[in-house]
């Protein structure tokens, strides 16, 4: 007993051990009686300094520490899809049936059903050379998803033996001819990025079917969008909108310290929805981790990356994968807390002054690449991470480090969120970096003129931001014509176009199509108008048009239908100005 | 049965704040509870927060005062912070600390829980969907409070959140009665003022025989504000989840317990936060406010309604701030509409309910109530735009439309806003704004559905 390892301080989420001579650094640990899951973060002699992943009450002094030997990782396989994990990985169903309604501490379950035979059907036969990232063979995950059980980095060799049939995670599908067992499991260091053949540039936009989005400030397959706002600015609503609509085959949503609430809500919701794609159960290509703010603070730290290791996974498959991460803020939060324990010098805002350099790596680890293994294959991760700035202001340390390594900023403003005016991203303050790298797909797939179109719909609203600086000074009676319809146009742009609700049925999901569609009607209708009142047309005549009112609900119009409906329109709007003005 | 003298100390090295150290301790654990034994027999209770070899740091609920090394005995309980549970409890009053006051003595235990609370796995949560009707048009019409939902109140000094609190505590009820409800409220560092009119709540509403009261003075200890929500908080989930009761958690002042968090803090020479706060506030708010919702395949629910006091009125402040960030919504008063003499003061803009949705709408509240409510915002906020340009230009210098907007939003504050003690049904509501509506351009009235209009707009001003 005197020799062994205990524990020696605790304070909070994180405890000291002694006599821990030969551990190393974040080494997985087992603490107390209980046999709490932690890592080792600090060490100083045979001293070791552990952050312990679940609720550290009622820890002791002198408790036993034991060793594993091993890293904190995560377990990549079939069964993945369709789960709901803590942290580190615990599936909460599995927590729920070990302790009922509430989370307790100290049970270690199995992270994927060890039980649960899979149908492996080999593509590759015995004599195949084989390396990190071959496919061995494929198992129907979900209707949804076809899994490749792929070699894991870093084994090589010829294969000796491959079978066929059904098959736990845990036996083996095929053995090497150095004897090495290849089993449909992997471990993974959930700090370490997975390896990749290579790094592409961007070239296709991750669509969201969000208009603000793919039309003014789109992001990139395999760029990363963060999205900061205030509370209730709309953060949770504009992920979980993304989640059910982004046109990537898996999703992974992190609850990174946010509401329970919001969590039931997603695994409520989420059952019920329909692919927009497929039309299939969204489940069966998402993945969900709940990490509450009231769950421990040091499995929130973990969470994102166990989102990752994961998100990796099967972007070596070749798929496309959305990785949403909410909230960031709280994850950088964890970090802050975890190391004031270790007294570390903080910097700014207590943060410690490593906060950007872990968020830069995070961010890297999204991106289009080449397979291992398969170079002519390619996956991707797309990250979108919700920022959430003390008091909503961005000057803070979380927002400007992530907008240093992000591509895409989509900034939430509380004038539009208090206005109901959602999603409320400021079109002012929003950038989208890649938006020049993504035109040739949008003039081969939106529209030949897309790009011409944007900056038109940019200038109408950039004029009447002038517009109504002035508006304020002189009064609105003291505008001119010309100035009271440019802002009317651009009102008709905000209103029509740039608000979309994520409740509506035809509205919440916007396909590039649908959004080429609506764009060029707006324009056409202030070109009309631009060209009517340019010829005399009174302003009166402009803000009494008719065919405001639908021009408006147009966003709403089922799809069935919508190009007579769009028509129709077009001809009553040239029929209307047409009175010697067009 | 261990030794019951190894458990006592006389080791007591520093005492900073409210902070004792304690030295050659062999066996404690996080959390665990001791008591303080003063030379004269008086006795303190305290919480182990640290341990560090054989030291124990532990945070003392009570004064400080004549703690002495050399004669203070530190007892451990072995036991961590808990509460006796019983349905008799309902009725009880207990000072912040848990102690019956009363004079009804202590309560005889069916259950004793731990007060710490444990996080519900989110898998279990059942979705809230039942509206509260709390006769108040700005929450019952504009950010709907529903079973299970944590809402605070975000007050400013001299703001009459008590007086909204208790029109809910009095009025508040769940459109199909048929449900056991109860209150819990939590006092801490309310003036004794403040706790009068609270307990006259009660006693006039009726609602003393289902309340369980705990009170923290503002003369009270300081430290014990961190021990009384969670009480509260333990015996409102009791009720629910173990009694199936619909269980109303009224937390007040946050703003009261954050500097009793503080205090801790600074005591502990942590490197503070923003303001001075602890980095770990969030995480600490999180431990209370996320014991609010309901679970699946039980029947009872917790509803949380924390008050907080915005210093300076500032929404940014981290009690606000990182409040926000947790609950589902809040309730934001306004000093300018307190001063206009309008009650409730809502500013309904900053205000927000985000279970709203799945509280109304067709067979909970009417079909027509999320777009009504749409656009009595966009009205409002359209029309606080316009007075701060009227503000300027001057009001002859506004169009007719931007005139019909201001105009809109006086009467929106003077006659939605404002209704004094009036308790309204949610059909008033929906008609008090459908009236305000019918004196707006009918093109104005985007976010509204055709069809809505024509069924709901007051007829004869239709088409005006
Ligand atoms: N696109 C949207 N459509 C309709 N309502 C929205 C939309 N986005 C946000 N909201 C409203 O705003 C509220 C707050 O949004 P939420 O995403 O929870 O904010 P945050 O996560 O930034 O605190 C929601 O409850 C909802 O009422
Ligand atoms: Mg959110």
């Amino acid at each position: 007993m005197t020799n062994t390892p205990r524990i020696s301080g605790i304070s909070g989420p994180t405890i000291t051990a002694e006599l821990m001579r030969g551990c190393f650094m974040h080494e997985v640990v087992r603490v107390g009686w209980e046999k709490l899951l932690g890592e080792i973060i600090r060490i100083d002699g045979d001293l070791a300094v552990i952050q312990v992943y679940e609720e550290t009450l009622g820890l002791k002094i002198g408790d036993p520490v034991e060793r594993t030997g091993e890293l904190l990782s995560v377990e990549l396989g079939p069964g993945l899809l369709g789960g709901i994990f803590d942290g580190i990985q615990r599936p909460l169903p599995s927590l729920y049936e070990r302790w009922g309604d509430y989370i307790s501490k100290g049970a270690i379950v199995p992270r994927l059903d060890k039980i649960r035979k899979w149908r492996f059907t080999p593509v590759a036969k015995a004599g195949d050379r084989v390396e990190g990232g071959t496919v061995l063979g494929t198992v129907e995950e979900t209707p949804a998803i076809t899994h490749r059980i792929m070699v894991p980095p870093c084994v090589s060799g010829t294969i000796a033996a491959i079978n066929s049939g059904e098959f736990t995670i845990a036996e083996p599908v095929a053995e090497l001819d150095d004897g090495t067992r290849i089993t449909m499991r992997q471990r993974w260091n959930i700090r370490e990025p997975r390896p990749t053949a290579e790094r592409l540039g961007f070239n296709v936009p991750m669509l969201t079917g969000q208009r603000i989005l793919d039309t003014l400030f789109p992001v990139a397959e395999g760029g990363s969008a963060i999205i900061p706002g205030g509370f209730g600015t709309g953060k949770t609503v504009l992920e979980q909108t993304i989640a059910k609509f982004a046109a990537a085959s898996v999703i992974i949503y992190i609850g990174c310290g946010e509401r329970g609430n919001e969590m039931s809500d997603v695994l409520h919701q989420f059952p019920l929805l329909s692919d927009p794609y497929t039309g299939r159960p969204l489940m069966e290509r998402t993945i969900l981790i709940a990490n509450t703010s009231n769950m421990p603070v040091a499995a929130r730290e973990a969470s994102i990356y166990t989102g990752m290791a994961m998100a990796e996974y099967y972007r070596d498959m070749g798929l496309r994968v959305a990785l949403m991460a909410d909230s960031t803020s709280r994850w950088a939060e964890a970090l802050r807390e975890i190391s004031s324990r270790l007294e570390e010098m903080p910097g700014e805002e207590g943060y410690p002054t490593y906060l950007a350099s872990r968020l830069a790596a995070f961010y890297e680890r999204a991106g289009r690449f080449r397979c291992l293994g398969r170079k002519e294959e390619v996956g991707a991760i797309t990250v979108i991470g919700a920022i959430s700035p003390p008091g909503g202001d961005f000057s803070e340390p979380v927002t400007q480090a992530s907008m240093r390594t992000a591509s895409t900023f989509w900034a939430l403003d509380y004038d539009l969120a208090y206005q109901r005016h959602f999603p409320a991203i400021n079109w002012r303050t929003s950038y989208s970096l890649v938006a020049p790298n993504l035109s040739r797909w949008f003039a081969e797939n939106a529209a030949t003129d897309w790009g011409a179109m944007v900056e038109e719909a940019n200038a109408i609203l950039q004029r009447e931001e002038e517009l109504a600086d002035i508006a304020k000074v002189v009064g609105i009676d003291a505008m001119g014509e010309k100035e009271r319809v440019e802002m009317e146009l651009a009102r008709l742009i905000r209103e029509g176009y740039l608000r979309q609700s994520s409740t509506h049925p035809t509205d919440a999901f916007c396909s590039q199509v649908r959004q080429t569609k609506l764009l060029a009607m707006f324009l056409d209708y202030a070109r009309t108008v631009s060209s009517a009142v340019h010829k005399g047309c009174p302003l009166e005549t402009v803000l009494r048009a008719p065919m405001v009112e639908a021009l408006l609900r147009a966003r709403e119009m089922p799809e069935d239908g919508l190009d007579a409906e769009l028509q129709s329109l077009r001809e009553e709007v040239r029929a209307y100005f047409g009175k010697g003005w067009a | 049965m261990k030794d019951l003298l190894v458990r006592a100390y006389r080791t007591i090295e520093s005492v900073r704040g409210p902070l004792v150290l304690v030295r050659g301790i062999r066996e404690a654990s996080l959390g665990e509870m001791v008591t303080l034994e003063l030379e004269n027999g008086q006795k303190r209770a305290g919480q182990v927060i640290e341990l560090h070899g054989t030291y124990a740091t532990i945070q003392v609920f009570g004064s400080t005062e004549k703690i002495s090394p050399a004669s203070t005995v530190v007892h451990f309980r072995e036991e961590e912070a808990s509460i006796n549970l019983s349905p008799l409890i309902l009725g009880r009053a207990f000072s912040g600390g848990g102690e019956p006051m009363d004079g009804g003595g202590p309560i005889a235990p069916v259950v004793k829980r731990g007060i710490s609370g444990a996080a519900i796995n989110p898998i279990r949560r059942d979705v809230p969907r039942d509206f509260i009707q709390t006769g108040i048009s700005s929450i019952d019409g504009m950010n709907t409070l529903v079973r299970g939902q944590k809402l605070p109140i975000f007050s400013g000094a001299g703001l009459p959140a008590n007086e909204i609190a208790s029109h809910i505590i009095s009025h508040a009820k769940v459109l199909r009665e048929d449900d056991a409800f109860a209150i819990v409220f939590a006092g801490m560092g309310i003036t004794s003022v403040e706790a009068e009119f609270f307990n006259k709540t009660f006693e006039m509403s009726g609602a003393i025989g289902h309340s369980v009261v705990f009170m923290n003075l503002a003369d009270d200890p300081v430290v014990e504000r961190l021990l009384t929500p969670r009480f509260a908080l333990t015996v409102a989930e009791y009720l629910a989840f173990d009694l199936g009761m619909h269980v109303l958690a009224v937390l007040s002042d946050m703003t009261h317990y954050c500097n009793a968090l503080r205090e801790v803090s600074s005591s502990r020479e942590e490197i503070p936060g923003r303001r001075g706060y602890p980095g770990y506030m969030y995480t600490d708010f999180a431990s209370l406010y996320e014991r609010a919702g309901r679970i699946k395949g039980l029947k009872g629910s917790v509803t949380q309604m924390p008050i907080l006091t915005m210093p300076d009125d500032d929404i940014t402040h981290p009690i606000a701030d990182l409040t926000g960030y947790i609950t589902e919504g809040q309730i934001v008063l306004d000093r300018a509409l307190h001063r206009k003499g309008i009650f409730p003061p809502i500013n309904v803009l900053p205000s927000l309910s985000r279970l709203m949705g799945l509280g109304i709408g067709e067979g909970k509240t009417r079909e027509d109530h999320r777009q009504w409510s749409d656009q009595l915002y966009m009205c409002y906020a359209r029309g606080m735009e316009q007075r701060r340009v009227a503000a300027i230009i001057g009001e002859e210098s506004l169009g007719d439309t931007e005139r019909s907007y201001l105009r809109f939003s006086d009467e929106f504050e003077k006659t939605f806003i404002n209704q004094r003690n009036e308790t309204r049904p949610m059909e008033e509501t929906l008609r008090a704004g459908w009236e305000l509506l019918s004196s707006m351009p009918e093109q104005e009235l985007i976010r509204i559905s055709r069809e809505m209009i024509s069924k709901y707009l007051p007829r004869g001003k239709e088409g005006k």
